[in-house]
């Protein structure tokens, strides 16, 4: 056993790769090979990339035709923008929203903190699905909202917000927005408050440490939260399609398009091969400021 | 115990003279959390210069009462003054006033030089200034080679270094320690607290230090002020403290002792005499005591001035005989626990002058205890 390299931590160790393997890395491979393919009418709709020439020769055949379509028509290139843009700004909106609310959650008495807490993920126990439906109601024209401002006399006829950008960006702020709080109360629910003091001692207003010392030593949190949310909302297809304008390019819904209507397996391939290469790199930040974090880069 | 240094020195007595104006008077200040009343009507002068020791067990106030003077709380009642300057009010970051904490606080996120420097960036101050500031403080410190480090680049003691330098180099007019010297190991302990006092006669800036720790508070200060459930119960200078001591519980706290409860059998002007049960003879004092014969009153012996011997002493009191039943070698000293006839164990130390004597007292030897008239001191609470 041992010299077969069967030790109980490397079996431990051994099932995460193994899941990963099965579950990302294979997944991934097919898509890629889809994604170098030609597309055909015929079950399942590409070509096979190896076939037999001969008894004796194997041909691979690699169609680059896929990603050059994405460069050449501009839809793609717009969707993308698109895309990064309204989770960019989606993500700084989040950010503005729940640093406030992260920070009086760590700072309020243990026992409120776990209600507080509690129901930032309550609406994790609904569909997220059903949650987003939900929006068309609050926001439509004879919706919650607007019933209400013109109950209140604010308004005299409905704003036509349901299918515009406003509605995507409620949608992914709203259905997002935990995954911002929590990092970043978990950063800051272990700050050492005395540092607070120490600042406040050394001559600091309240604004003034928390701008310098508070600020500073979330940045692990902001970054994790901000990742948690731009990643996700960048290949967001449901959100848009339900609430937004149905001509608002998204990178999602292109791929949606290209799959399933289009059935264009080689294009839709090369479509998500190309986000997961812009997503990679804020990826591969997140890891480099996480690995900084547990190696003692920002900690005491 | 260890002895002051300032003892070596010229005399540093402002509290003798009647003129001293008080530096930081704490004016009946109480503070209390909801019904616990953490301090209690405390009063309390500090004078420019001194090294003032609030020592005390775990949660007897002496930690708030530091608190209130760098401003994280305010007192419940009462005032507090520094150089003449009511402080009650007003908010940490205006104080003059800079404090070390226990845990030293040093922002993770900056260097030691940046550390050092935040306090004067606040005030605004310019860089060429903050930078000489910052290197000369560095230097005192003994820390200039690690300025560009991070804190977690740096060991406890230097640690402990660059919370010092941070909260000095604003040179503020009273400087709050909070168990300056608890984080660091025996060894490195003794040697900062020297250090500390070599700073702080630098430099000329007011102490005041709080510390669960005796012989730390005996090494560093000019005066102590011990403390008990929120009340300040006695001050004075190391060896007042560890030899007038103004009550059992003062007695007990510094150093050890021995306690023999007795009666006041007569009480003159010049001596007294009291009748203790465990005792074989009279305890015998050459000072009076302001209490009613008859009396109960204690009479507390220090290990180190009783005096162990074979033979009985001629004297008609401060003796009694005894039977050894352990004794602990300490290499400079040895340690003496002697039981009494009724039962009582009385401690004694006796110097170890001798590199060889053959003819010490040993186990299960029945020895006389003795004492000089000057050494009992008798409290009455």
């Amino acid at each position: 056993m041992k010299r077969l390299g069967l030790t109980g931590t490397n079996l431990v160790t051994a099932v995460p790769y193994l899941w990963l393997l099965l579950f990302f890395l294979v997944p991934f491979v097919i898509v890629l090979k889809i994604s170098f393919s030609d597309a055909q009418i015929s079950m399942p709709p590409y070509q096979p990339l190896i076939h037999w020439v001969s008894e004796k020769a194997l041909q691979i055949q690699l169609n680059f035709g896929n990603f050059a379509f994405l460069v050449e028509d501009n839809l793609y290139w717009r969707a993308y923008l698109n895309s990064i843009f309204v989770a960019g700004v989606s993500t700084v909106l989040c950010l503005l929203i729940g640093y406030p609310i992260a920070y009086s959650i760590a700072r309020s008495s243990p026992s409120t903190r776990n209600i507080l807490m509690l129901m930032v993920v309550l609406p994790f126990w609904t569909s997220f699905l059903l949650r987003v439906y939900a929006w068309i109601g609050i926001l439509k024209n004879n919706g919650l909202l607007n019933n209400l401002l013109m109950w209140l006399g604010i308004i005299h006829e409905p704003i036509h917000m349901l299918q515009t950008d406003f509605a995507v960006y409620v949608g992914i702020v709203y259905s997002y927005l935990p995954f911002m709080i929590l990092p970043l109360y978990a950063n800051l629910e272990k700050m050492d408050l005395t540092l607070l003091e120490a600042a406040s001692d050394l001559g600091c207003r309240p604004w003034q440490a928390f701008m310098k010392i508070t600020v500073p030593l979330s940045v692990p949190g902001i970054i994790a939260g901000c990742l948690l949310v731009f990643i996700p909302a960048v290949g967001e297809f449901v959100i848009p399609s339900l609430l937004g304008d149905p001509g608002m390019l998204m990178i999602g819904k292109v791929l949606w398009t290209e799959f399933f209507n289009n059935r264009d397996w080689p294009v839709a391939s090369a479509v998500a091969i190309a986000l997961l290469m812009f997503l990679v790199i804020p990826i591969m930040y997140y890891q480099r400021a996480q690995d900084a974090e547990a190696g003692g880069g920002l900690h005491r | 115990m260890a002895t002051s240094p300032r003892a070596t020195q010229q005399k540093f007595e402002p509290w003798t003279d009647p003129d001293a104006k008080p530096y930081v008077r704490i004016e009946k200040v109480t503070k209390k959390f909801g019904d616990f009343v953490a301090v209690d009507d405390v009063t309390l002068d500090i004078y420019k210069k001194e090294i003032f020791c609030l020592l005390g067990a775990s949660g007897c106030g002496k930690t708030t009462l530091l608190r209130m003077l760098a401003g994280f709380e305010r007192p419940t009642a009462g005032r507090i003054f520094i150089d003449g300057v009511d402080m009650t009010a007003i908010p940490p970051y205006e104080r003059p006033v800079n404090m070390m904490f226990q845990s030293y606080a040093i922002f993770p996120h900056m260097t030691v030089e940046q550390n050092v420097a935040f306090g004067l960036k606040q005030e605004g101050l310019a860089k060429s200034e903050i930078a000489r500031r910052v290197t000369e403080m560095l230097e005192l410190v003994k820390l200039g080679q690690f300025a560009k480090r991070k804190p977690h680049q740096l060991s406890g003691g230097q640690r402990q270094r660059v919370a010092l330098a941070r909260s000095l180099v604003k040179k503020p007019k009273l400087l709050l320690l909070d168990e300056p010297l608890a984080a660091l190991d025996k060894k490195l302990r003794e040697h900062t607290q020297f250090e500390l006092i070599n700073i702080q006669e630098t430099l000329g800036v007011t102490f005041v230090v709080v510390t669960h720790d005796q012989e730390e508070a005996m090494t560093l200060s000019s005066r102590i002020g011990l403390m008990n459930h929120g009340e300040i119960v006695q001050v004075g200078t190391p060896s007042e403290i560890y030899e007038y001591p103004s009550s059992r519980f003062v007695a007990e706290f510094i150093g050890s002792v021995n306690m023999f409860e007795g009666r006041l059998v007569e009480d003159e002007p010049s001596y007294v005499r009291i009748q203790c049960d465990d005792l074989d003879t009279p305890v015998y004092v050459d000072h009076g005591v302001s209490s009613a014969p008859g009396a109960t009153v204690w009479a507390a012996v220090r290990p180190e001035k009783i005096l162990l011997g074979r033979e009985k002493p001629a004297t008609p009191d401060n003796w009694t005989s005894a039977v050894v039943r352990d004794i602990a070698y300490m290499g400079d000293m040895s340690i003496y626990l002697l039981k009494l006839d009724s039962g009582k164990i009385v401690r004694v130390t006796q110097p170890n002058v001798y590199r060889h004597v053959d003819d010490r007292v040993t186990w299960d030897e029945r020895v006389y205890l003795s004492w000089h008239s000057t050494s009992p001191v008798v409290v009455t609470k």
